[in-house]
This record gives C-alpha cells, sequence and structure tokens, in this order.
C-alpha cells in the first residue's frame, strides 16, 4: 500500500507530500506522523507540498487536522512550499489555515520552526 | 418576382456605374470630414472596389442575401473598410454614410433606367434599400465589435499596467495599488504578489492602498484574501497608506482588520518590516 515517507532530520520531521491524497493515505499518514513524533521526541514538523498542484477542502482539512494533532504533542508544524495557484484556491475556499505556520521553502521552514521553539523556551 | 428585380439592378449599376460612383463620391465628401487629395483618391478606389463586388455578387447570384457566398468579397471588403475606419477614428456616422449615401445615387439610377415602368421602379426602390440597409447594419456592426476590441484590449493592458510589485529591499516587497480593487484585479494582483513572493523568496509585503479611492466591505473583503494568500506563502503582509477618511469608513462599516499589521503610510510599514527582519537603519557618524 502506498505510504508518505517521513524523513527525520536531525531535529525536525519532514513530510513530502507528493501524490494526490485520499482518505486512507492521509489517515495513514496520521498514523505514522503521531507514532513518529512519539518515538522521535520531535518538537518540530514540515510538511512540504511545493509539488502539490492541485488541492481540494479535504486537503486543507487534513493539514489542519495534522497540525492540531502535532500542537497536542507538543510539537511545531510548518506547511512549506506552497504553490501560488494553491494559496489562492484554499483562500477562495475560505480556508486560510490560521493556526499553522507556513513558509516559502524547507530551508525557511526550518528557521521559523527554530524560531517559534525558541520562543518557546 | 426576385430574379426580375436583380436582373434589372444588375443592369441598372452595370449601365450607370460611372454615375453612380461620380455621384456617390460627391455625397460622401459632402457628408463626411473635408477629405485631403489622398483621402478623395483613397475613397475613389474604395468606392469602385465596393461597385466592383456589388456588380458581380448581384450578377451571379439571384438573391439578395448577403449571407450568400457570392456576396463574400462585399461582405469582406465592408468589414475590412469598417475595420479600418474604426481604428482610424471615423466616427461611426461618418462609417454608416459610405454606404448610406449610396442610396441616392442609386435610386436616381433606377428612375431613369426604369421610369417609364412605376411599378417595376417602386419594387426596386423598394429592394435596393433593404440591400442596401443589410450591407449598411453589417458595417455598424463590425465597426462596433472592433472598437469593444479595442476597449477590452485597453482594459486589459489597464489591468497590467496598474499592479506592478516592487521590491524594497532584499527580503520585502511593496505593492502600491492604485485605482478601484474589484475581483477581477485582486486576482491579478494577487498573482502577481505571490508569484514576486516566490521569485525574491520575500519574507515580508506591503500593500500600499494610498492610491484606492473607495474602501469599502467587498474591497477590505479583497484585501484580506490577498493577505491570507500571501500568509499561506510564509510572507507577512503590511498594509499601509490608509487615509484618514478611509481609516473611519474602515471602522464604520464595522470590518475587521485586526488580524493585519497596518499602518498609515508607506514609510512606517518599511521601518517595520526592517525592524521585524532584525534590521536598523543608522545615520552615518561623521
Amino acid at each position: 500500500m502506498d505510504r508518505i515517507p517521513i524523513l527525520k532530520m536531525g531535529e525536525f520531521l519532514l513530510v513530502t507530500i507528493q501524490v494526490d491524497m485520499h482518505d486512507r493515505l492521509a489517515l495513514t499518514l496520521q498514523d505514522d506522523l503521531t507514532a513518529n513524533i512519539v518515538k522521535h521526541r520531535t518538537k518540530g514538523v514540515l510538511i512540504d507540498i511545493s509539488t502539490l498542484e492541485m488541492v481540494d477542502s479535504f486537503i486543507g482539512r487534513m493539514l489542519g487536522t495534522i497540525a492540531s494533532m502535532a500542537h497536542l504533542l507538543d510539537a511545531e508544524t510548518v506547511v512549506v512550499g506552497m504553490q501560488p495557484s494553491v494559496a489562492i484556491t484554499l483562500v477562495e475556499l475560505g480556508l486560510s489555515l490560521k493556526g499553522i505556520r507556513t513558509a516559502l521553502d524547507v530551508e525557511k521552514g526550518m528557521v521559523t520552526l527554530r524560531d517559534a521553539l525558541s520562543a518557546k523556551g | 418576382m426576385k430574379p426580375a428585380f436583380t436582373n434589372a439592378f444588375a443592369e441598372v449599376i452595370t449601365n450607370k456605374e460611372q454615375t453612380i460612383i461620380s455621384q456617390w463620391l460627391g455625397l460622401q465628401s459632402k457628408t463626411g470630414r473635408r477629405m485631403s487629395g489622398a483621402e478623395q483618391q483613397e475613397a475613389a478606389r474604395e468606392a469602385r472596389e465596393f461597385m466592383d463586388g456589388l456588380k458581380s455578387a448581384t450578377g451571379n447570384e439571384k438573391s439578395d442575401d448577403i449571407n450568400r457566398p457570392a456576396w463574400t468579397p462585399v461582405r469582406d471588403f465592408l468589414s475590412g473598410l469598417s475595420t479600418r475606419r474604426a481604428k482610424s477614428g471615423y466616427t461611426p456616422s461618418e462609417t454608416a454614410s459610405f454606404v448610406f449615401s449610396l442610396k441616392e445615387p442609386l435610386f436616381a439610377a433606377i428612375e431613369e433606367h426604369l421610369g417609364s415602368d412605376r411599378e417595376a421602379a417602386l419594387k426596386a426602390v423598394w429592394q435596393t434599400t433593404l440591400l442596401i440597409d443589410k450591407l449598411g447594419l453589417l458595417t455598424m456592426e463590425v465597426f462596433q465589435k472592433t472598437r469593444e476590441d479595442v476597449i477590452s484590449r485597453q482594459q486589459q493592458e489597464l489591468l497590467e499596467l496598474s499592479t506592478p510589485v516592487v521590491r524594497l529591499w532584499d527580503n520585502v516587497l511593496a505593492l502600491p495599488l492604485i485605482g478601484t480593487l474589484d475581483s477581477a484585479r485582486t486576482q491579478i494582483v494577487m498573482q502577481n504578489l505571490l508569484e514576486a513572493i516566490v521569485q525574491t523568496r520575500s519574507d515580508y509585503a506591503i500593500i500600499d492602498i494610498t492610491g484606492v479611492p473607495v474602501v469599502d466591505t467587498l474591497v477590505a473583503q479583497h484585501l484580506l484574501k490577498t493577505v491570507a494568500a500571501a500568509r499561506l506563502m510564509g510572507a507577512d503582509c503590511l498594509i499601509s497608506g490608509i487615509r484618514p477618511q478611509i481609516a473611519q469608513t474602515i471602522i464604520h462599516l464595522g470590518v475587521d482588520l485586526s488580524e493585519v499589521t497596518t499602518k498609515a503610510t508607506l514609510a512606517d510599514a518599511f521601518a517595520e518590516a526592517l525592524r521585524r527582519s532584525g534590521l536598523k537603519l543608522a545615520k552615518d557618524q561623521k
């Protein structure tokens, strides 16, 4: 079965979504990610969606859900690499992903995460 | 009895071609604006071409339906003429009178040719009127369409011209908005801004609304959408250039801009962006 890989990059976890998301895949990702956060005691998660060309309300909601779950486990989430067209679609759908941090690319996302973690102390 | 008509008509315009053309040209120069020598020559050439087309169309085809293939040269000629005139700034009546002023010489020629047979003459006049009106309408349609094309192209150009994204500093963009912000423009503004954010890898974008004359709930909503989209791309948005009246309007309308950093002037917003990126402006100590 398809699985979205979760890479451990130092103190952070990197999730790259490259295929079309569907319910099963999203559930598996939630399982894997929460398990990994606990296992590695991760404080930060980067979700890279730079190869996603199309989004719908389902993906928008899923990102929010994952961020909330990570937050419960005391990890910060940053969504990085959103395409302009994707951003416009999400806003038009009324999903402005309030409460999720965003960054232009993985590099900037790491800076954002470090800032957020150091602010937390 | 249509064949009888077109035969008579074709006869008339073949026999009296020279008279019709010269009378027609006289009328055109009287009704239209004053023409230079070159323009007169051009008008004469156009008149001859049109008459030739008319002759071959009525000669080959026993019908006054101008959508028939035989009329194609006439239609093409009229479309070309109308397009040229619309582009070089002729008025609609000047363009229309090219075709309509043909009626008078045609009627005169018909009367001369069929003068003895009043009934046939009347019928021929009536059918000529119908034909010329159709051709006139075609001319006007093309004229209108050309003008509309010009207008829509200008609108497009205006949209592109009025939404520049300016780079103020290494990672600070400015988006000076001028003119009313409607849905179509918001879309273009948003696209331009987001693409510029990707290109320049900027962290801050300042939307300056000094040039936006009116801010109502819809405009405010469009602004908020743009801010939200930029945030999704990881850039912080500041809104600047809020004039006193605009500030009052926004509050009276109950629009909530509290989630966005707003500044009175672009300078303040720029200073804030620099401060957030950890930069400081200092006076040279000399």
